[in-house]
């Protein structure tokens, strides 16, 4: 769902979408600094901008946004695994299968979400500018395996403890981390929780029960279902 | 609102200095103090691990994760409505505050937009839950520097705070309330007149918290010029809310974002204060805290009618995208970024929680303070343990 | 009474006496004021009942406690050294007795009339720090080490303006002797401006006194805002921490039986102990029963004060607490010296 670079392609959508000016504005000034650094980018007009920075311009983007563009307010920093999870909703129930069926289906295919990316890991940060009232993603292409990007702390102090949780969570190597190392998980803890291809292990434990409604929808009055709903 | 004195400042730093050369002359050796995780101090179950030298800190790190729960993990295989339960716990003292983010990311990222009524109680009771939280700080702060009295009263009062948030959601900290485009159910009867004498009764308590421990000298002795955080550090480190604004950063999110809560049409101010030490933070809280409740009184006489629920489809599957969005939260800017495949559950929920960053400064502010100032300090970030290990 | 006098007991009935009542003195005393002040007092400034349960509203609380603390498990850390840990505590409540000694409840009532009354009891105050330190030291806990060390600090910089303090009394009153402060102030010949109606308390002229006496009592007893070696929500108890069962007990009633001892000291000299005043007329015969319950309403009274002082304000940092001690109570008692003596001199 990213668009192209040129503002012309949401013109030409059924609605008349305004063009955001203010965020527009950002894209052109990141871009006038880093020039090939700026990948792709995504505006929701009026609500959010995402760019996609290439992996050598990442600490450059965050001196970049931090002094030229002024987004001095840190926000966070982590990181998404796109490669669709093999267990999906751990549906084993008896329930489920009479909905789902047994038959294992095939995987999904790999997709990405707003901005682009090339690659199974993607880190994405969050900083704003509090005068001019605006925020912006950053997103960088990690690698597929053996994840890895410049770190951020030399601009942003604050970025220090949210790589330490991306290094644990995900894998991820922020090169140039002063001490990169466990801050939720016991130091020897193996494995890295929040990718895909670890196994959310209560679920295996203790199956799932199922989708159970226990209270209708408001404003209606029907009768809890064990449908597959909400 | 007299700021710290230079004079007052050179001769905390004087002091400092003094016993870092003391301690250097007579070539003490360190010594390894842990605070917690079991601790009356430290909001839960968080572990300080101080290097001292003497009675003054070396280096101070703390860590954490003895709560983590794995959130961002569970979220992955859970629907929309199961995680608004599950986040409720997330800022326990906070109640009804955790559920706004992410029920407004999963509302744009859906387009659907909840009617106006649904929209102003919401606001309400996100006050209410805002007020309730720092309330509990205003008494928990005395507790840290040895006034044990002033949390009796606290506690006592935001019971009136408790009653309302019940009466609505049928529970007070874990309401579970918001629901994808509108909320559960409609007001009681006679709630609004409660609500008013509840409003009546925060500010009673802000002002006996005012003249208790804010007049207090001893309050400010200890409290003024300790921790003082610089703005540029507080933007560095990503601290906000309330610790953003007593470092004089004039920025809240209420006012500066519109994610469709109606703050726009109430009159409010935002308290800032120059200072950036804990006693500012402290100031600010108090100060947010009266605001909060003149806020709920101006939305209280103003409710539109209405049904409180959009039309959602019976199966909510939120379209493919991404959205963030963050609320000013009572500990600070809580932001849910949800990254949606167009599923029953998300893809990926990343939780951005105010007291994470307010804590990562820790180490860099505790360098060379005293051991009853790590207290102080710490107690004036104000983080609750559920928010930071999520 | 005659009767009674005409007993003329042996030594070593009257010292087995004095013994036996010392010891029930001190628990008691400890009883009456944790429960009044510390069970009741305190939660009606907190906006709740306290302890209803034991007895009518809580009165045999302590009697609960002390049986609760009594009956638990006989523990020491394991890298403790057991013979000063052991001994701690008992060092803390002998000092207590102690001071117990010179405290004067009536004309006769008192244990040992020293002459050296008051001088004895500010040496004897000093004693209890040493156990502080004996705790401290070997519970092998840095928390413990940590109270233990601040208590040194604060314990010692606090005697020096207590001291100065009664040094003002002293010099009024011409003697050190407790009986002779009380009779001093209350006694035939007591006025203050020409008037003996209320006789001579040196509350009225030692004012001054009286507070640096005061805020000394709340340091020395390691009250809030000076409960630094104990803070709570810092070093969870201080050089306590690592006590339990009867050894705990045991620096619990002397903290209390402390205050009360204290405070009755505040009492004899500067509101008149056990005396009222001469020009009452009331006869010496009828002040042997009277004494002690005059005393123990005027030392309720200092009692209140210390402990409403205690429940109010947070605390001050160590810092700050050696700081106002050496640069504000004792320049101010100094100069309270010099003014005692030269209007004594000069009146």
């Amino acid at each position: 769902m990213s668009s192209s670079d040129t503002p012309d392609t949401d013109v030409t959508e059924a609605e008349a979408v305004e063009v955001d000016e203010l965020r527009e504005g950002v894209v052109a000034r990141l871009r006038e600094v880093l020039g090939d650094g700026v990948v792709e980018h995504h505006i929701v007009p009026n609500c959010d901008v995402w760019i996609r920075i290439r992996p050598d311009a990442w600490q450059a983007a965050a001196s970049s946004v931090r002094y030229t563009l002024g987004a001095r307010q840190f926000g966070f920093l982590s990181a998404i695994d796109w490669q669709p999870s093999p267990w999906r909703r751990y549906m084993d129930s008896e329930v489920d299968k009479a909905v789902h069926g047994d038959e294992p289906k095939p995987l999904p295919e790999m997709t990405t979400g707003y901005a682009g990316g090339e690659t199974r890991f993607q880190v994405f940060a969050r900083v704003a500018n509090i005068i001019e009232h605006w925020g912006v993603t950053l997103k960088v292409d990690a690698g597929d395996t053996d994840p890895a990007v410049d770190t951020w702390t030399k601009v942003y102090a604050g970025a220090d403890w949210h790589e330490r949780e991306t290094w644990e969570m995900f894998g991820v190597r922020f090169e140039g981390h002063p001490f990169l190392r466990n801050i939720y998980l016991p130091s020897g803890f193996e494995g890295n929780p929040l990718r895909k291809d670890y196994p959310l292990l209560s679920r295996f434990t203790k199956p799932w029960p199922g989708i159970v409604d226990v209270e209708p929808m408001p404003g209606t009055d029907e009768e809890p279902s064990s449908e597959e709903g909400a | 609102m007299t700021a710290v004195s230079d004079r007052q400042k050179l001769a905390y730093l004087a002091g400092q200095a003094a016993d870092a050369r003391v301690n250097v002359e007579l070539e003490t050796e360190g010594m390894v103090l842990n605070i917690g995780p079991q601790h009356p101090a430290t909001h839960g179950t968080l572990r300080i691990v101080a290097r001292l030298d003497g009675e003054q800190v070396v280096q101070a790190e703390p860590i954490m994760g003895y709560m983590h729960r794995g959130y961002e993990k569970l979220t992955e295989v859970r629907t929309y409505a199961q995680i608004t339960a599950l986040i409720n716990r997330i800022d326990w003292v906070g109640s009804f505050a955790n559920e706004v983010p992410f029920i407004l990311a999963a509302e744009r990222l859906m387009g659907i937009e909840a009617p106006p009524r649904a929209q102003w109680i919401r606001t309400i009771l996100f006050e209410m839950g805002r007020m309730a939280n720092i309330i509990l700080f205003l008494g928990d702060m005395g507790i840290q520097v040895g006034a044990l009295t002033p949390m009796f009263y606290a506690f006592r009062d935001r019971e009136f705070i408790l009653n309302q948030i019940e009466a609505v959601t049928g529970g007070r900290f874990h309401p579970n309330f918001d629901r994808i485009g509108g909320l559960k159910d409609d007001l009681p009867k006679g709630w609004i007149e409660d609500s008013h004498t509840a409003m009546a009764k925060v500010r009673e308590i802000c002002d006996i918290m005012e003249d208790v421990l804010l007049g207090a000298e001893i309050f400010e002795a200890r409290t003024r010029g300790v921790g003082v955080i610089p703005p540029d550090v507080a933007m560095q480190f990503g601290l906000s809310g309330a610790n953003a604004r007593a470092s004089g950063i004039d920025w809240d999110l209420r006012r500066d974002t519109d994610v469709g809560l109606p703050y726009g049409q109430v009159d409010w101010k935002v308290w800032t204060h120059p200072d950036g030490d804990s006693f500012a933070r402290y100031w600010v809280r108090l100060q947010e805290t009266r605001e909060a409740s003149l806020i709920v009184d101006q939305l209280l006489d103003t409710i539109p009618s209405g049904p409180v629920m959009a039309k959602v489809p019976r199966i909510i599957k939120v379209p493919e995208g991404e959205a963030y969005v963050a609320t000013e939260n009572p500990l600070g800017e809580m932001g849910f970024y949800v990254v949606s495949k167009g599923d029953l559950n998300p893809f990926r929920v990343k939780i951005k929680t105010a007291s994470f960053n307010n804590l990562s400064i820790t180490p860099w502010l505790l360098r060379g303070v005293y051991v009853p100032d790590i207290i102080t300090i710490l107690g004036s970030l104000y983080f609750i343990l559920g928010d930071l290990d999520r | 009474m005659t009767p009674l006098l005409a007993l003329d007991p042996a030594y070593w009935q009257v010292t087995t006496l004095k013994g036996i009542l010392a010891l029930v003195v001190v628990p008691t005393t400890a009883a009456i004021i944790a429960f009044v002040f510390l069970f009741k007092f305190v939660s009606f400034m907190h906006n709740r009942l306290g302890p209803m349960e034991a007895g009518p509203h809580g009165s045999l609380q302590l009697l609960a406690e002390a049986g609760r603390f009594l009956q638990k498990e006989d523990l020491a850390p394991e890298q403790a050294d057991k013979r000063i840990f052991r001994w701690a505590p008992i060092v803390v409540m002998v000092a207590t007795f102690l001071i117990y000694v010179v405290i004067p409840a009536g004309p006769n009532a008192v244990i040992e009339d020293l002459p050296g009354g008051i001088y004895y009891v500010l040496a004897i105050a000093s004693l209890s720090v040493l156990g502080i330190l004996m705790a401290g030291w070997a519970s092998a806990n840095k928390y413990a080490l940590l109270g233990a060390l601040r208590a040194a600090g604060q314990l010692i910089a606090y005697e020096l303006p207590m001291v100065l303090a009664v040094l003002g009394v002293v010099i009024q009153a011409g003697t050190i002797n407790m009986q002779g402060i009380v009779a001093a102030q209350m006694g035939d010949g007591a006025e203050i401006f020409g008037l003996p109606i209320i006789g001579n308390p040196y509350i009225l002229t030692q004012f001054v006194g009286m507070l640096i006496f005061i805020t000394a009592i709340q340091a020395e007893l390691s009250q809030t805002p000076f409960d630094m070696p104990v803070a709570e929500s810092e070093i969870v108890g201080g050089y306590m921490v690592e006590y339990t069962g009867t050894r705990f007990l045991l620096f619990f009633l002397a903290e209390f039986s402390s205050a009360f001892a204290f405070a009755a000291i505040a009492a004899t000299l500067f509101l008149g102990g056990w005396a009222l005043p001469h020009a009452w007329g009331i006869p010496y015969g009828a002040m042997h029963v009277l004494g002690p319950f005059v005393l123990l309403a005027k030392t309720m009274a200092f009692a209140l004060i210390i402990f409403w002082v205690r429940f109010t304000f947070p605390r001050l940092r160590e810092d700050q607490l050696q700081k106002f001690a050496w640069k504000v109570l004792i320049p101010v008692a100094l100069a309270n010296i010099m003014l005692t003596a030269v209007l004594k001199v000069v009146f």
